[in-house]
């Protein structure tokens, strides 16, 4: 019992720093995910070739490979290619690469769910805003993406909690976040189990108030009509 | 006078499809023009083509002075001539009642918040919903949603009003109360385009009658004529079939 408790206030400053990372990285990539999401997810849904095919592209080849390929890809492969065709150096910040990988991930899945939020709105709310002489982007933003927004608060909330649990992979490259943390401090002194129980519940917590916000706002946007 | 709507040959293709197979029709100013016809035959799409909710495939749709097939025509511009109202009222769910009529003026026509408010109330009390300015489509009556969309289509001063079997989607003791606003229109002059089943209001309030199978307009007249006296066996059978 000392054991354990030695071991999670000794690692806790330790797992706040990484906290912190964790979070700071999950709320840059949600933003920028929910801005690349909203380009593609209206770029699949475009007439137009130009946009509509890129998107797909995007999102089915970013959908169909795992997140720590992804990772790895940017954080070593995108060095490597630059050294294959300039012959020069560089190294990829951690933390640049870090948001980079994680907003493209989760623009992909966005843009899914702006997709599908947005389809699910019905036909006759566009062709009214059209018929009342409204161009097509004035019929989006004022009619099509404000409804399709409410539906999509819930898959949203959803995804940013499965983009901060999956920052944990973001280890393999030595970000420094919450897993890193803990590991960092299991090497120095081989006490993994209290260690992981204290990482993981952390997770959670942050986790749970993801949830109970996206409750909250679901309510707020709910009960306003 | 020139007709303020021309439908010159006017054919329309869902893919294979073939759905209006050469429609020609004028419609004059203060006009109130009724079609009628069995489900399927086109007359919804033959409405939709008035506003190029359909793109059209062979033809010429001409309103007030413009081409609707020319590339060079401002569709948005033509579509504000033109108000339409829908068979499921298509209000708009996450705004109020007054949001929803205010919102065309003063994004397309670039009317004031002040001047779109005042507009409004005059409407709302125009189709008896004074009382409901500041509430949510949610919590009205379907007949009292669709006078609510008839004074969303009025908000943009159209010259033309088409309607789409505006009373198809209300219970009975609720269809009256619209077909009352109509009737009031009518009266004022508003030129109107109108899809119906109601036989009682195309006899009462129409000043021509166009029945239609297939995609061609099979017979048209007056109320008189094609209620009282039709002449095809098809419009025969289907008047049997409704009245
Ligand atoms: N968007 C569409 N795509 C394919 N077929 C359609 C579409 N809209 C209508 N149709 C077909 O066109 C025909 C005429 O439809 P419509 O104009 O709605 O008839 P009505 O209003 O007289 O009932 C029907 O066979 C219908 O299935
Ligand atoms: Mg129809």
């Amino acid at each position: 019992m000392n054991y354990f408790i030695t071991h999670m206030s000794a690692v806790f400053p330790f797992l706040v720093k990484g906290a912190v990372y964790t979070v700071i990285i999950t709320a840059m990539s949600v933003f920028f995910g929910t801005v690349i999401g909203l380009f593609l997810g209206l770029g699949r849904l475009s007439k137009k070739k130009f946009f509509s095919i890129p998107s797909s592209i995007y999102v089915d080849s970013i959908r169909g490979t795992p997140l720590l390929v992804q990772i790895l890809i940017i954080y070593f492969g995108i060095p490597n290619l630059y050294n294959m065709i300039t012959g020069d150096r560089f190294t990829m910040n951690v933390f640049v690469a870090a948001v980079l990988a994680c907003s493209i991930n989760s623009g992909a899945y966005v843009a899914e769910i702006f997709r599908a939020g947005i389809q699910s709105i019905d036909k006759g709310q566009m062709e009214a805003a059209r018929s009342l002489g409204m161009t097509h982007r004035q019929a989006m933003r004022y009619i099509i993406l404000p409804q399709a927004f409410r539906r999509i608060i819930p898959p949203l909330g959803n995804e940013f909690i499965v983009l901060l649990k999956d920052t944990s992979l973001l280890s393999v490259i030595g970000m420094e976040e919450l897993l890193m943390q803990g590991q960092l401090y299991i090497s120095r002194t081989y006490a993994s189990f209290p260690v992981l129980l204290e990482v993981a519940l952390i997770y959670l917590m942050m986790t749970w108030s993801i949830s109970r916000w996206v409750d909250y706002m679901e309510y707020k946007l709910g009960v306003k009509r | 006078m020139e007709p303020i709507i021309k439908v010159r040959n006017l054919y329309k293709n869902f893919g294979d499809l073939e759905v209006l197979k050469g429609i020609n029709l004028d419609i004059a100013e203060r006009e109130v023009l009724c079609i009628i016809g069995p489900s399927g035959s086109g007359k919804s799409t033959l409405l939709r083509c008035l506003n190029m909710l359909e793109e059209i495939t062979s033809g010429e749709v001409i309103v007030d002075g413009n081409d609707l097939t020319d590339p060079r025509v401002d569709i948005n511009k033509v579509r504000t001539e033109t108000g339409m109202v829908f068979q499921h009222f298509n209000l708009f769910p996450h705004m109020t009642i007054i949001e929803n009529i205010m919102l065309a003026p003063v994004k397309v026509r670039g009317l004031s918040e002040g001047k779109a408010r005042q507009q409004a109330l005059e409407l709302l009390k125009k189709v008896g919903l004074s009382d409901k300015a500041e509430v949510y489509p949610d919590n009205i009556s379907g007949g009292q949603k669709q006078r609510v969309a008839i004074a969303r289509a009025l908000a943009m001063s159209p010259k033309v009003m088409l309607f789409d079997e505006p009373t198809s989607a209300l219970d009975p003791e609720l269809v009256g109360e619209v077909l009352e606003v109509m009737k009031d229109l009518a009266k004022e002059g508003m030129t109107m385009v109108v899809v119906t089943h109601e036989m009682g209001f195309a006899r009462e309030v129409a000043d021509r009658v166009i029945f239609m199978d297939e995609g061609v307009i099979i017979e048209e007249g007056t109320p008189e004529q094609i209620f009282k006296n039709p002449q095809n066996t098809r419009t025969k059978e289907f008047l049997w079939k409704v009245l």
